[in-house]
């Protein structure tokens, strides 16, 4: 007998891209030059965070259409955004047969209260966190993996840095505590104690945890993987610069040798111009994706 | 007696091997450059994403050195997309064509209880995630296990390759039997 959708299927498959990058693709043909590249899965939407940051408006799914054609075009997994909260968005994505929906902050949200109810899907879901409470909570509603936020589309790596930073300081911390103390920590966490246990037990979230927004050269995707992040997705990074296919290329080698200094400088050696970058310092309060979610 | 066993480690679950590794008892050493290969006594090759596995063997030319490594008759496990590493697609090491996602996207992933020739004490709990399976292989080519009549687990010489996940799920007994391999080619090389 099979068991289909159970969460070790949903979370294995977070497992097979460890290592790897994730790239954010608008067309069949950036598609290709991911998967060339050696990307481990792509996310196809619409526009890219830059580009929503500099458009504004709603930003809401992929048209179908798009979606079905990065499928057609290639064999590696293809991941999509739905808004937060948009549970029919989801719905249409896993009648699309994703392999991965990104309940994300850089759509804009459609429900400001309620997260999907990710345990009614039988596609897996990762979602943004930008502490570890956010990431339990996420958990908790049925993610299979978690992305730090970050600052999508500023090619700014200091939002990331914090995010990550944080989740691993309070895993550390609960690693610390007694088990009156845990529930205390749950409580202020507002997460299910049950997670906040096995937490504190195995030092890791009981998820794959990658690292996003702002990663913008090699260096930067080295420095989330030294910083405990076990993969990246590049969003803007990518297709924004000067030179996409041997920056994706770039970017996959450091991943991969995020240990190795000389691999990482060699790998950075004349990629050209990266993409037109935002201090995320300087953004107004309501241009920061990351708020969004809770 | 204490083994080196070498994980790929371009990219994948290779730390989920690593650790089944160690709670058997033999040591493992993560892969990404030809050096790393150097005095291994086995080799796996994990699950991740192929096409990224293919193009990092190519970048570090790895290729070659793998193949000898199998040719000098080195044990090799090849899980999901190691066993498509291990066709005749691939770095040709074993007698095999795989098929690639064979059965379907991320949402026809599943879960089995799957009765594996050679593997005692009941049914294996085996994951597959995007799995391929073998679509053809040669005489030389053992078949352990099926699923719908298509070959998950198969066996070549020393050579081991399985469509799922058994480093997923706690269980070691694949990994036993793969050490077992191992641990008969140290044995016969120190006596030869």
């Amino acid at each position: 007998m099979r068991d289909e959708a159970t969460f070790t299927v949903k979370a294995g498959l977070a497992e097979m891209l460890k290592g790897g990058v994730i790239m954010d693709v608008v067309d069949a043909e950036q598609a290709k030059i991911a998967e060339a590249a050696g990307a481990a899965a792509v996310m196809a939407l619409e526009r890219v965070p830059a580009d929503i940051r500099r458009d504004g408006g709603v930003a809401r799914m992929s048209d179908p259409a798009m979606i079905r054609g990065i499928q057609a075009a290639v064999t590696i997994p293809v991941m999509a955004k739905a808004r937060i909260g948009h549970f029919v968005e989801a719905q249409i994505l896993e009648a699309l047969e994703v392999d991965y929906i990104d309940e994300s902050e850089v759509l804009t949200p459609a429900d400001e209260a309620n997260h999907i109810d990710k345990w009614n899907f039988k596609v897996p879901f990762v979602c943004g966190a930008t502490n570890l409470g956010e990431a339990l909570r996420r958990i908790g509603e049925g993610a299979a993996m978690i992305r730090s936020k970050g600052e999508a589309g500023t090619g700014d790596i200091v939002e990331a840095v914090r995010h990550m930073r944080k989740i691993t300081g309070e895993i550390r911390r609960l690693r610390s505590l007694d088990d009156a103390e845990l529930a205390t920590a749950a409580k202020e966490l507002q997460s299910p104690l049950d997670l906040v246990r096995r937490v504190a037990a195995e030092g890791k979230l009981p998820v794959v945890v990658f690292s996003a927004g702002g990663i913008a050269t090699p260096a930067d995707a080295a420095l989330m993987m030294q910083l405990g992040a076990e993969g990246v997705f590049v969003g803007s990074g990518i297709f924004k610069s000067e030179d996409p296919e041997r920056r994706a290329r770039a970017v996959v080698e450091a991943t991969t040798h995020f240990q190795d200094p000389a691999r990482v400088a060699a790998a950075s050696d004349g990629l050209g111009r990266a993409m037109v970058s935002l201090e995320s310092s300087k953004l107004e309060s309501e241009q920061l994706l990351a708020q969004r979610g809770w | 007696m204490d083994v080196t066993v070498g994980v790929l480690a371009l990219q994948g679950d290779f730390e989920a091997h690593g650790r089944v590794l160690r709670a058997l008892g033999a040591e493992p050493r993560e892969v990404r450059v030809p050096a790393d290969l150097d005095g291994l006594d086995g080799l796996i090759i994990p699950g991740g994403e192929s096409t990224t596995m293919t193009l990092g063997i190519e970048r570090e030319g790895l290729a070659e050195p793998l193949r000898s490594l199998g040719a000098a008759g080195t044990p090799v496990l090849g899980t999901c997309a190691g066993l498509i590493m291990l066709d005749r697609d691939h770095l040709g090491m074993m007698d095999l064509r795989a098929e690639r996602n064979a059965f379907g996207r991320q949402v026809r992933s599943f879960e089995a209880d799957l009765v594996i020739d050679g593997i005692d004490g009941g049914p294996v709990r085996a994951v597959f995630i995007r799995a391929p399976w073998v679509a053809e292989h040669g005489d030389g080519v053992t078949v352990l296990a099926q699923v719908d009549g298509r070959p998950v687990a198969v066996q070549q010489g020393r050579l081991l390759a399985i469509s799922f996940h058994p480093e997923l799920t706690g269980e070691q007994r694949i990994h036993e039997r793969f050490l077992t391999l191992v641990r008969e080619c140290v044995a016969e090389r120190a006596g030869s």
